[in-house]
């Protein structure tokens, strides 16, 4: 049995049907405008502020971009039943849900570089590390998603998978350090955000782009890669439990 | 090369509670290879929960399953590239077209394109669906989305088909069209595993046939060996109007060797192990101020059987399907 060919059909299923449909990608392209802009004009300091916004504008744009998309498509799939479909095809479960999650990891890598290119004719981005940020965005897509995959197994109707993976995404927002540093944060506050995947991914873009990194490259890569794992193996192990019982 | 005592489906005291329901009770079958196995119960009665555990959506709490010689007690997924599942309910792609949805299909079986294009457009020849090809599956009548569920369940040629409740809210045309279908898959060598309310269907189509009552298997028989008794019998329906409990009483008084049952408000069903002569029953009916608007014989058939093994009225769990599901 030639798995690939499961795998391919349906990772290009999922983009035909879901991500490629123009409401998702004017929702890639306004998300970043709109929160580039509401910062900028928040900030009043002009252009120079948008180095230091970039690094929240990428990772919120993959964090949305990925997480509910994902929640919601695989819990419509669920609940119309051709998931079930899947669930039949002699595919090992486990690469069956990387195809499933691939189509959004590679939507919120593209998401991503919107903002990117935008900053492109803002900014000089001669000092970016590249390939830091070219690694972190794919860390922070497949955690993100894996985040998505967790809330699908998690939740039975499409409306309690939007409003779930909420639950994740607003504390998010202000607890990682997107927009100022966890020192700001109140004490009580600050274990919290060391909880978060998106912590050590904002960090590593902000070294990235701005070089203003508060923890050893090495160590944010490590942490949020051990995130991606164990939110793929906590989802495996959950459906099994919950969707083959 | 396989023979006829091939065992495809081997189940050994399976069983399964969701809570505090014993959905399935320690059921024991076997399916012969290239056998048509029917599977018949009232809403509730396990049905569904024993073809999930067969086809891999289920654990069972205990018992054991083999299918195709394959041990899927602990693996339910382990033998999937052996079998095709048409569930109860359509479960295709809406967004997507009939042609794509067959070859998507295909892709999950590692076909490659131009195979499953051939296969899809095969299929949708054979299910007279070619002119709805291009069309979005959500847009199909329930016959055609029936029938492109099936053709989905039987795109990699499985050698075990489970089909679960294939005619159920469908026109009368499109179900004998589907009956032909399954049918010719049958006469193909397919081992098929259905499960169905509709007796009738299961009498035309099946080998053999476990009845399934409250998660436990009353009875496993050839469709002949469950007839046998019932054709020794002659029945006879009289439908009149009048106070039918003590109109039977009377009658079986008066007439000691038939036996006198009410199944409905207005009929009284006669059944004897001789000829049973219309003309004394008529004028002792009327004699007694009953009128008689119809009397006539009745082949017994599978109903009869059902009805005595389960004590479930045949009627009441079709309506009561229907209730719950399409209509027919």
């Amino acid at each position: 049995m030639k798995l690939w060919i499961a795998f391919w059909n349906i990772l290009a299923k999922d983009f035909r049907t879901y991500y490629l449909k123009p409401p998702n990608i004017s929702w890639g392209l306004i998300f970043p405008l709109a929160w580039t802009g509401m910062f900028f004009i928040k900030s009043g300091s002009g252009l120079d502020s948008i180095s230091s916004i970039l690094p929240g504008v990428i990772a919120l744009s993959i964090l949305f971009g990925t997480t509910s998309l994902l929640a919601v498509t695989v819990t419509f799939e669920k609940k119309n039943r051709s998931f079930e479909r899947l669930l039949l095809a002699p595919i090992p479960l486990e690469l069956l849900m990387l195809a499933k999650t691939g189509g959004a990891v590679l939507f919120g890598i593209a998401n991503a570089f919107v903002p990117v290119i935008m900053g492109m004719f803002f900014m000089d981005m001669g000092n970016v590390i590249w390939w830091q940020l070219a690694v972190t965005v794919v860390l922070i897509s497949i955690s993100s998603t894996f985040l998505g995959l967790f809330v699908a197994v998690s939740v039975s109707e499409v409306f309690e998978a939007q409003t779930f993976s909420n639950f994740f995404h607003f504390p998010m927002v202000f607890l990682c350090g997107l927009f100022f540093p966890i020192a700001a944060l109140p004490f009580f506050l600050r274990p919290l955000a060391y909880l978060l995947p998106l912590t050590y991914g904002a960090d590593l873009l902000h070294g990235a782009i701005n070089h203003t990194a508060q923890r050893p490259v090495v160590l944010n890569l490590l942490v949020l890669a051990g995130f991606c794992i164990v939110l793929f193996l906590c989802s495996m192990r959950n459906i099994k439990k919950k969707w083959i019982n | 090369m396989k023979t006829e005592n091939d065992i495809a489906v081997n189940v050994q005291g399976l069983a399964k509670r969701f809570g505090e329901v014993q959905a399935v009770a320690g059921v024991d079958f076997k399916v012969k290879s290239g056998e048509l196995f029917g599977f018949l119960g009232p809403n509730g009665a396990g049905k569904t929960t024993t073809i999930n555990m067969l086809i891999g959506l289920a654990r069972p709490d205990a018992g054991t399953i083999n299918i195709g010689g394959i041990d899927c007690t602990n693996k339910p997924r382990s033998a999937q590239h052996l079998i095709g599942v048409v569930p109860d309910e359509s479960n295709l792609y809406p967004e997507l077209s009939g042609f794509d949805n067959l070859c998507f299909c295909a892709a999950l079986y590692g076909m490659d394109k131009s195979t499953r294009q051939k296969r899809a457009n095969e299929l949708l020849s054979a299910f007279e669906l070619t002119n709805a090809a291009n069309r979005k599956f959500g847009g199909y009548s329930k016959g055609m989305k029936r029938k492109l569920t099936i053709a989905a369940g039987i795109i990699h040629k499985p050698q075990i088909l489970f089909l679960d409740e294939p005619t159920t809210g469908i026109d009368v045309s499109s179900a004998r069209q589907l009956r032909q279908i399954i049918g010719g898959l049958h006469g193909e060598g397919t081992t098929i595993f259905l499960t169905t309310h509709y007796i009738e269907e299961a009498e035309r189509l099946c080998d053999r046939i476990a009845f399934i009552v409250s998660g436990k298997i009353v009875r496993t028989e050839t469709v002949a060996g469950l007839l046998q008794p019932v054709l020794e019998k002659y029945v006879m329906q009289i439908t009149c109007s009048g106070d039918l409990k003590k109109l039977s009483e009377k009658l079986s008084g008066e007439f000691s060797e038939l036996k006198f049952i009410i199944r409905q408000p207005d009929i009284i069903r006669v059944e004897a192990h001789g000829p049973i002569r219309v003309g004394p029953l008529v004028r002792f009916l009327e004699y007694h101020e009953a009128e008689v608007s119809e009397a006539r014989k009745i082949k017994p058939s599978l109903e009869d059987v059902f009805v005595k093994i389960t004590g479930i009225e045949a009627d009441a769990m079709r309506r009561e399907k229907e209730k719950s599901g399409g209509k027919r």
